[in-house]
């Protein structure tokens, strides 16, 4: 329930600028997810909030008092890291309780918040077990409760998900989503590099980019309207078709970006037509790949079964509405 | 060398899976031994050369000093020893008047008074050792400017020569020209110059010292190596849900590194038990500070009690093995029990 700011932040560790001034204003119960390559700077940014981290520059605020100087517990903040952290020694209940006994909380009150977070993140029968006898999920959720039972203001979540395999990190998304709902007005701040999960879980997303911030705005302003070539490369999957030079002379502008399901397919005036190269046929979704005599093939989607084959002829020409231009700036033409 | 007809005995440190193969399959294996099979007989090929040298170099001995300890063997006539069964360690003759008197080892005074030196030498100097050096662990992984040199610098009390450091200690705890007394009186903490290793009062205190700041290094490094395994993000969470460090110590650094704290006290507590060389230049023929390891060798050698002295080496090594196996039977049942 607190409202997040962050002015002017940066980090330098010695002589290396790792946070170049972000500017960025989180809602309170928002749930923000930072997205970036690796070595962006998103993990250093959720440990500057999380205040295990010293902030070189700028002000880092929440409910507008400034809490630079304040130590990690004095934020009322929680965080799940990557590797979960659990104290291997300890029993579920005991690793969820932990954190609370030093609270001087009443021995009721742990046991009630353990016993609630244990019911919601479905722990329940698992908390007698030691960390090594869970699942990787298991182990997430146990990680999970134990922020929970803090009654957190802010939730940081350190890509929470990476460790876990792919059929696991699809439920647990959702699960995250869910307590994101559950837990209405406690704001969330998640980092990740994979933009799925930025896609499916952000209210808002915050595109970093060498310590900067590249776009911030909901997933469906991020999708749709990306301000530059990089966050149009980055979000989205299959990748954006970015296209230089001369094919992007004719669209007047530096780049051009077309989505793979903006195409039309044998159109009566196609743009490029080339060869089908490969196919992948992902079920509800054909990917075609086709070379069209430019450094990259052109990934195109059809939605309906595989109509084509590999080497086939097609032409292609982009719908006109969903053509993104760029400028020699690598910026968006509006 | 690993043909299938070769007669080795099929080894059984793999646990069930051999023993069920071995159940299963009697000698008759129509496509020959099995992967486990194999397996276990190149390990057995490997074990092989350090099974012969430990034999003769710590098995050997060890039978013979345990025999020597029941002949009256003496030093020039290693050979014509006879058997004279328990006489070294206890023997009773009752005199015509009805007293009986008791003789041998386990009777001996100057023996207890050494296993009791030992004993107390060893705890106080492992306990001591164990605290200072996880404290120093904990120091060194930290992050700091110039880490890397004091780790280095803090294991050169442990690299010298045991003989040299006794002999430098030695001359700085001396009552006449030691710098330790010169400079405690200047200090103004003692009035009178102090012969640290000459007073029965002070010896043990003396050997204790050098021993701790021998030792410490050594306990330091492998408590390190113990914290070191510790991942960052504990510590992280903790910092996070707001546990005074304190606690932390206690709940979370202490369960996770007392298995190398345990390997650390076990060796050190080894080391100890047999403790020679120290005494031995610090503080000579101190009935304060003698060690089982040092009246030993006094019969063995220079006693010419042979026999007596075998008998003190298996009593010695009787008794090392008893502290050890307990120390692990209750290291085990305390970690069966959840570390908590």
């Amino acid at each position: 329930m607190s409202h997040v700011n962050l002015k002017n932040i940066r980090k330098n560790f010695g002589a290396v600028n790792v946070i170049k001034g972000i500017d960025l204003e989180i809602a309170k119960g928002e749930f923000m997810v930072f997205v970036g390559p690796s070595g962006c700077g998103k993990s250093t940014l959720l440990r500057l909030i999380a205040g295990l981290e010293d902030i070189s520059d700028g002000e880092l605020c929440f409910d507008g008092a400034r809490v630079n100087e304040k130590v990690p517990s004095a934020r009322g903040i929680s965080m799940v890291f990557q590797s979960y952290a659990l104290y291997p020694h300890m029993k579920v209940y005991d690793n969820m309780a932990f954190g609370l006994k030093l609270a001087k909380s009443s021995t009721e009150t742990i046991e009630e918040r353990v016993l609630a977070a244990a019911k919601m993140l479905e722990l329940d029968q698992l908390l007698d077990r030691l960390p090594r006898e869970l699942s990787g999920g298991q182990r997430q959720r146990v990680a999970i409760g134990r922020a929970i039972v803090r009654n957190p203001s802010v939730f940081l979540f350190d890509e929470p998900l990476s460790n876990l395999d792919a059929a696991l990190r699809s439920s647990t998304r959702l699960e995250i989503a869910k307590l994101h709902q559950d837990l209405s007005g406690v704001t969330m701040i998640y980092v990740t590099h994979d933009q799925i999960e930025a896609m499916t879980l952000a209210d808002r997303i915050c595109v970093l980019r060498d310590g900067q911030i590249e776009q911030v705005g909901t997933p469906s302003e991020i999708y749709d309207r990306p301000k530059s070539v990089f966050v149009a490369g980055f979000i989205g999957s299959p990748k954006m078709n970015l296209l230089r030079g001369d094919a992007a002379q004719r669209f007047g502008c530096a780049t051009v970006g077309i989505r793979a399901e903006h195409f039309d397919v044998n159109p009566d005036e196609p743009t490029w037509s080339g060869l089908v190269k490969f196919i992948e046929n992902l079920g509800s979704d054909t990917y075609l790949f086709v070379d069209v005599g430019l450094n990259d093939p052109l990934v195109v989607r059809q939605s309906q079964g595989a109509r084509f084959a590999v080497g086939d002829m097609v032409g292609l020409a982009p719908s006109e509405p969903h053509i993104y231009r760029f400028g020699p700036d690598d910026r968006l033409i509006t | 060398m690993l043909r299938p007809t070769m007669p080795v005995p099929r080894p059984r440190f793999d646990g069930p899976p051999v023993l069920a193969t071995g159940k299963f399959m009697p000698s008759r294996q129509p496509y020959g031994p099995t992967l486990q099979q194999q397996r276990n007989r190149s390990a057995m090929w490997f074990l092989l050369p350090t099974f012969v040298a430990l034999s003769g170099i710590a098995g050997w001995p060890l039978l013979r000093t345990i025999y020597f300890s029941f002949t009256d063997t003496s030093l020039t006539s290693i050979y014509d020893g006879e058997w004279i069964g328990f006489a070294n360690y206890l023997t009773w003759r009752e005199l015509p008047s009805g007293r009986v008197i008791y003789r041998g080892t386990l009777v001996d005074p100057v023996w207890w008074n050494a296993v009791w030196n030992t004993l107390r030498f060893s705890v106080i100097s492992v306990s001591v050792e164990a605290v200072l050096g996880m404290m120093i662990a904990l120091l060194l992984n930290m992050q700091f400017r110039g880490r890397g040199v004091v780790r280095a610098a803090i294991l050169i009390p442990w690299a010298i020569p045991t003989i040299v450091s006794a002999q430098i200690w030695s001359w700085m705890l001396n009552d006449q020209f030691g710098v330790i007394n010169h400079a405690l009186i200047g200090l103004g903490i003692i009035d009178h110059k102090i012969a640290w290793t000459a007073s029965a009062d002070t010896a043990m205190v003396a050997v204790l010292i050098v021993d701790i700041w021998k030792t410490t290094p050594f306990m330091a490094l492998l408590c390190l190596a113990g914290l070191q395994m510790i991942p960052r993000d504990m510590y992280e969470a903790a910092r996070v849900d707001g546990i005074h460090p304190v606690r932390v110590f206690f709940r979370v650094t202490l369960p996770l590194v007392r298995p190398a704290l345990m390997v650390a006290i076990i060796f050190r507590m080894l080391d100890a038990l047999r403790i020679y060389d120290l005494v031995y230049v610090l503080t000579p023929n101190s009935r304060a500070t003698q060690t089982m390891s040092v009246i030993a060798r006094e019969n063995l050698i220079e006693f010419d009690k042979f026999a007596y002295g075998a008998a003190q080496s298996t009593l010695l090594f009787a008794i090392i093995a008893v502290i050890v196996s307990l120390y692990i039977w209750i290291a085990r049942v305390n970690l069966a029990d959840g570390g908590r």
